[in-house]
């Protein structure tokens, strides 16, 4: 894989779960390329501005590393620009959920074609520990130091209510699921959401937590059905689904600028 | 050339006319322009209105002329009233012998107007035509055609043209029965009015006349939020856009420049553009940039308080050197402000936009001419410079229309360097002696292209090196050392007036129409020094202007003279005598000779 690597050095924490997500997509990369099912040139990945967003530097592939949160509007001009190629987005919860959560609703309710990975760690990371939209109520941070008063969203049931048509979840300690998340994410035509559940191992720090906390959905995953998809992301359980909750096919938004590549 | 008829005053005809929002005045402005441009006048339609949808006053001026007419006049020749409140609006504004149109009459408008009352039954018509209210206005249409004494045959010829193309022939019925009811009358005519042959001009306002440039140099995305006065250029492109197959090219909409100079331009309908329409100005300016990265020429449009929205994601086209162009049209702001009124007050920030050090172009046009010409320029130098590119409109440009001739085959596309040969060791941020990168897209075979909104290096990967983060910063801003070379190539500035008078007014953008219009009735012409690039300056060119001049005047529609603050702040010459308007409103034209001629 080291044709993917870049010179640049890594800068994240060592042990960072970010770097287990490039690892998942390196490898992604690497098998489409050996399958021959994605040629590199035609490979665009899109970054935040976050600790997530570090990711371009390290991918010796096509990148345009955006502004904090307006990555979704890079990735859609990329595609529409160009149809044929594959854009991936990177991008964090601050990034996405609180700095751009606007981007994120109008991207799903396009139904844009291209793949957001959300590194999310439920804080403000390269801030140095700030509460985002998914921080828990009562999360200490340094603009909260007596605890955040507000409830978190809940980011899949967001994206299922704006119209996305791939939902899922994963976790970045699960570098196999990750990547087999990815895949599917990108095979999928239309607006793929992908939440990747992460620790911050210097912030926020739920290592112990998600590696006793999670499990993968059973087969009657992905569902093609709304409320399926609704009352599973919103269900109360004791450990945290894992998967695509939601797939269906709708036409994209780059299909009705070039009706004849439908 | 007009500054040698000073002896005699212009005769320029004015018709105004006003209504309630819904009434269809603007359009009803638009035929009555496009008629008499089919004439062969020369005209200049402005129209006015309140930032709401109905009632409220609102009112079109169109001022015609057999000479070239710069900017319309507020004292008015016929006054076509579709409600009361026009009447009591307008009734100082009415010249002698002015005709009033209206549906009715009350006894003290009577007294008011007098003789010149005319009950033009506009209502009454249309219902009896079975034709919607809206048109009534050409009733009124018909009737100014007899005031003028132009042949009934000649009209209808006409009007066939103009509403051939608008598909309306109701208003033709109705323009003729309007003619007839004032013919039946023995009504008086105006004074004759001599125009010239039709020279195939067509009217058109200035955000019209820059999205025809845009197109004209291959404009391949429009992106936009709709934000008064700019949201017609979104509208005018969404409606011609092309949504026919564009077989495989996908990723290749752009034509060679050998193409569009060996023959002639595809017409309009026939290039392949889209235009799309997101969620906010920052994602406008995003996608846009978005676009341009994977090689699309692409471009966007606001108002102030839009640009404001996307003041981080300029810094982005900067700092990534990403191609974009950008039409800013200026309102009366602070914030909303008074959105449908004219200001000059952005220029400042405009040209200091964005947050760091980084160049940019801007372009101030002052008429639809210059506009067409200035987003044809816009386009074709973001490319070729890889810098970010400013029109800036204002509300009196943008919405107003004058007679314009636009010659697409003047303007080649060009792409600027794409065409180098790429290989692995492709840098997207290669420092090259003019300071330009060569530029590929994503799609490109063994190159990769990394993109970023970080101080980077060649390669364009995020860097924080003391050393590369000036090397970079001196790299962007190289690119106007060749910028500047290349001045001579486009008119940075313009001159009109007497070119050897020792005295100069100086003006930029949409005041040069009442500038150059009140230059028909100064006793003492001056030089005019009309300024249209404001990034980069020309120093040299205004300084050599100024400094030897005896009285040096400067008209501006905003509060500070903001382009007067730039002269100085470049040429070190002080202007003193400021002659500026910060009311919302343009200048007037005999107002403002009034003041030149105080001065000169």
């Amino acid at each position: 894989m080291e044709n993917l690597a870049t010179s640049a050095k890594i800068t994240w924490c060592p042990g960072c779960p970010n770097s287990a997500i490039l690892v998942a997509f390196r490898k992604l990369v690497e098998e489409l390329k050996t399958e021959r099912s994605l040629k590199l040139e035609n490979l665009v990945a899109v970054g935040g501005i976050g600790c997530h967003g570090k990711i371009t530097d390290y991918l010796n592939i096509n990148t345009f590393t955006s502004l904090h949160g307006r990555l979704l509007p890079t990735m859609q001009g990329i595609k529409i620009a160009n149809p044929s190629l594959q854009v991936v987005g990177f991008s964090g919860d601050g990034d996405s959920y609180s700095e751009g959560a606007e981007h994120l609703i109008h991207a799903a309710k396009r139904n844009s074609d291209v793949n957001l990975f959300v590194h999310d760690n439920q804080v403000f990371a390269l801030t140095t520990g700030q509460a985002t939209a998914t921080s828990p109520k009562g999360f200490k941070g340094k603009s909260t130091p007596s605890g955040s008063t507000e409830e978190p969203f809940n980011p899949l049931l967001l994206m299922l209510a704006a119209g996305a048509t791939f939902v899922a979840r994963t976790y970045a300690g699960d570098i196999e699921g990750t990547k087999k998340i990815m895949r599917q994410a990108i095979e999928h035509k239309g607006f793929s959401f992908v939440d990747i559940i992460q620790p911050c191992i210097t912030f926020y720090d739920t290592r112990d937590f998600y590696n006793n906390h999670v499990y993968w959905l059973d087969k009657k995953f992905p569902s093609k059905k709304l409320e399926t998809a609704i009352k599973k992301v919103t269900a109360q359980e004791e450990k945290i689904a894992l998967g695509v909750f939601y797939k269906v096919e709708k036409p994209t938004f780059e299909e009705s600028l070039y009706p004849q590549i439908t | 050339m007009f500054w040698k008829k000073k002896n005699q005053p212009p005769n320029i005809f004015t018709v105004a006319i006003g209504g309630a929002a819904g009434d269809g005045v603007r359009e009803a402005g638009t035929n009555l322009g496009q008629f008499l441009t089919k004439l062969g006048f020369e005209v200049f339609v402005s129209f006015d209105y309140p930032s709401l949808i109905r009632g409220g006053h609102n009112f079109s001026r169109i001022s015609f002329s057999k000479e070239k007419i710069y900017n319309d006049y507020s004292k008015i020749d016929v006054l076509i009233a579709l409600n009361d409140e026009t009447m009591h609006l307008h009734k100082n504004d009415l010249n002698a012998e002015a005709v009033v149109f209206s549906d009715k009459f009350d006894a003290e408008d009577l007294k008011m107007f007098g003789q010149n009352a005319v009950l033009l039954p506009m209502v009454k018509t249309a219902e009896e035509s079975n034709a919607p209210a809206i048109t009534r206005t050409s009733v009124a249409l018909g009737a100014v055609c007899y005031l003028l004494d132009l042949p009934f045959d000649e009209m209808d010829q006409i009007l066939r043209r103009v509403f051939k193309e608008k598909g309306y022939e109701i208003n033709i019925t109705l323009a003729e029965k309007g003619y007839k009811y004032l013919e039946k009358l023995g009504f008086r005519h105006s004074r004759r009015m001599e125009h010239g042959g039709d020279k195939g001009k067509e009217l058109a306002d200035g955000n019209t006349a820059f999205a025809k440039g845009l197109l004209a140099a291959g404009l391949d995305f429009y992106i936009g939020y709709p934000m008064t006065p700019s949201t017609s250029i979104l509208h005018y492109l969404a409606k011609n856009q092309s949504r026919r197959p564009e077989g495989s090219g996908l990723s290749d909409g752009v034509r060679h420049s050998s193409e569009s100079s060996d023959r002639p331009q595809a017409s309009e309908k026939e290039k392949t553009f889209k235009v799309i329409h997101p969620e906010n100005e920052i994602s406008v300016i995003n996608m846009a940039l978005g676009a341009a990265y994977a090689g699309k020429r692409t471009a966007i449009g606001t108002a102030g308080g839009g640009f404001a929205l996307m003041q981080e994601a300029f810094a982005l086209a900067g700092m990534s050197e990403t191609p974009i162009a950008i039409a800013v049209s200026q309102r009366q702001a602070p914030a909303t402000g008074s959105p449908t009124h004219t200001s000059q007050g952005d220029l400042k920030w405009i040209i200091n936009s964005g947050h760091g050090e980084f160049p940019r172009i801007v372009i101030a046009p002052g008429d639809p001419e210059e506009a067409f010409k200035a987003g044809a320029d816009a386009l074709n130098l973001t490319w070729k410079y890889q810098m970010p590119a400013i029109v800036l409109l204002d509300k009196h440009l943008s919405e107003n229309s004058s007679t314009v001739i636009f010659n697409s085959n003047e303007i080649t596309v060009e792409r600027g360097k794409i065409d180098e040969k790429i290989n692995s060791e492709y840098k997207r941020y290669q420092i090259t002696e003019d300071g330009v990168s060569p530029m590929a897209y994503p799609g490109t075979p063994d190159a990769v292209i990394k993109v970023t909104s970080y101080e980077h290096s060649e390669e364009g990967i995020s860097t924080e090196d003391p050393k590369m983060v000036k090397a970079m910063g001196d790299k962007r801003f190289s690119k106007l050392k060749q910028l500047e070379k290349d001045f001579s190539k486009y008119e940075t500035v313009k001159f009109y007036g007497d070119p050897k008078s020792k005295n100069i007014v100086v003006f930029w953008g949409s005041t040069k129409g009442a500038v150059l219009e009140a230059a028909k009735y100064l006793k003492n012409q001056p030089k005019f020094l009309q300024i249209l690039w404001m990034s980069p300056f020309d120093t040299e060119k205004v300084a050599e202007n100024l400094k030897n001049a005896k009285k040096v005047i400067i008209v501006e529609n905003n509060r500070s003279g903001q382009l007067a603050s730039i002269i100085r702040e470049k040429t070190g010459i002080n202007i003193e005598n400021k002659i500026l308007k910060y009311d919302s409103l343009p200048f007037d034209v005999v107002e403002l000779a009034k003041q030149l001629n105080e001065i000169l």
